[in-house]
């Protein structure tokens, strides 16, 4: 299955997800610009992407608590995710995102 | 008036890691004191996942943040370390009998044989929202904390944030302000229910004001801000301003220790594998903030490197001592420093 990636400088790259795998990890594994730091336990919003507008049902809205985390970062669109949050599987194969800069590493 | 504390070693960081540290330092004699920017032990587990479970700490099937730091807290009273919370250290000098000098932001000045850096990810520090120049205003007129509430007196003041630092400033300045704007991207708050309540209150008398939106740009000069444009669900405001207060919770930023001449790869510390000792005799790096090869993101892994840090830490503070490895299984001297003989 393949990712598609746009990083905060425009760039777009092809990853390829592992089933299980969390999207988050897919994508610190390439080594893109993404800071996560907090592996995936949701405690912080440092994965930030905005889904491609056409998967958005796919990949469905954050929980109440994705939505807690997602107030401490200030570029939230309504198309905003926590990708540490989506989970790869054949369903999302195709699955385009974009990196917020509050995901940027320093 | 500067305090000066002088130890044998200086931990900075007071993560798994670091306490544990205190652990293998104390069975060999040496005295720690700790420095963390936190107010509390636990680093990354007390901030960032303090109830969520852990499962691969060996002998623990599973184990919450906040339970690892207190079992750590137990274990490692025995030694009676330190603690200076709430402060970072700034500088770090070699002095010329080998010993290290390190200056805190507390105005504190410590002097220890060695030091060993626990930090993890590095210090916590406030998040910067992503805002074009927003640099060029920290500290004259944006800020990320209220250090002197009187820097906020007649001010316009615009906090942006859900969380309980929003609320609560909102409702501290709330009367010594010239006005005052609480932006939060949604009309959710995660804030205590009772501020939220007072807040609504204020908005009602029309005492502050109430935005949904985010900040999308900063103007002004010199330091100092005059407008902060908003971008909201009915379109872009413009709301005049001359402090800004973005309350957007802590990041891991590594900092200082950047500035502290050590090798460092990737904003990790280079360290050998046999002591855990930087690329400056006498300072060790330990847990997740060192880098070797092979290295894994793992407490378990901090546990092994403070061992074998504490043998060496050890010969820098005791040169002349010979240190015989004993097990606290078997050994009455060990076992008298735990006090269980």
């Amino acid at each position: 299955m393949i990712i598609h990636v746009t990083d905060q400088a425009g760039e777009n790259h092809e990853l390829e997800g592992l089933e299980g795998w969390r999207v988050m990890e897919v994508i610190r594994d390439w080594g893109l610009n993404i800071k996560a730091e907090c592996g995936g336990a949701m405690s912080c919003a440092t994965c930030h992407v905005y889904v491609d507008k056409e998967w958005l049902d796919v990949v469905g809205a954050p929980s109440d608590e994705e939505e807690d985390m997602l107030d401490s970062v200030g570029d939230v669109r309504s198309n905003s995710r926590l990708c540490c949050q989506i989970l790869c599987s054949d369903a999302i194969d195709g699955l385009k995102v974009t990196l917020a800069p509050s995901a940027a590493k320093d | 008036m500067t305090t000066e504390i002088t130890t044998d070693v200086v931990v900075i960081g007071a993560g798994p890691c670091g306490l544990f540290a205190a652990f293998e330092l104390g069975l060999l004699d040496l005295k720690c004191h700790f420095i963390d920017i936190l107010d509390r032990p636990g680093g990354q587990c007390a901030e960032l996942y303090p109830e969520k479970p852990i499962y691969d700490i060996p002998g623990f099937p599973v184990v919450t943040g906040q339970q690892l730091t207190e079992n750590l807290m137990a274990q490692i009273a025995p030694f009676a370390p330190e603690f200076h919370f709430n402060r970072m250290i700034n500088t770090i000098e070699k002095q010329a009998d080998g010993s290290f000098k390190l200056s805190t932001d507390a105005d504190e000045v410590f002097h220890a044989k060695v030091v060993v850096i626990a930090a993890g990810g590095g210090s916590f520090q406030p998040k910067r929202p992503p805002v074009d120049g927003i640099e060029a205003f920290e500290n004259t007129s944006v800020f990320y904390s209220v250090r002197k509430m009187d820097d906020f007196r007649g001010q316009d003041v615009v906090i942006v944030g859900g969380g309980d630092s929003a609320l609560d400033w909102t409702l501290n300045l709330q009367p010594i302000v010239r006005s005052l704007t609480l932006v939060h991207r949604r009309a959710v708050f995660k804030a205590a229910p009772a501020s939220v309540n007072k807040m609504q209150e204020l908005v009602g008398e029309g005492k502050i004001n109430f935005l949904t939106g985010q900040i999308a740009k900063l103007d002004g000069e010199n330091g100092q801000i005059n407008h902060v444009h908003l971008t909201t669900d009915a379109g872009d405001l413009s709301v005049p301003a001359t402090r800004l207060l973005p309350f957007f919770g802590l990041t891991m930023k590594l900092g200082p220790v950047a500035d502290w001449g050590l090798e460092l790869n990737d904003n990790t510390i280079v360290v050998d594998t046999e002591k855990f000792e930087t690329s400056v005799p006498g300072i060790f790096a330990i847990g997740d903030i060192n880098y070797y090869p092979g290295k894994l993101k793992l407490i378990l892994s901090g546990f092994h490197e403070a061992a074998l840090m504490a043998q060496a830490a050890k010969k820098i503070v005791s040169p002349d001592e010979r240190v015989v490895f004993q097990y606290t299984t078997s050994s009455t001297k060990l076992q008298k420093k735990l006090g269980v003989a």
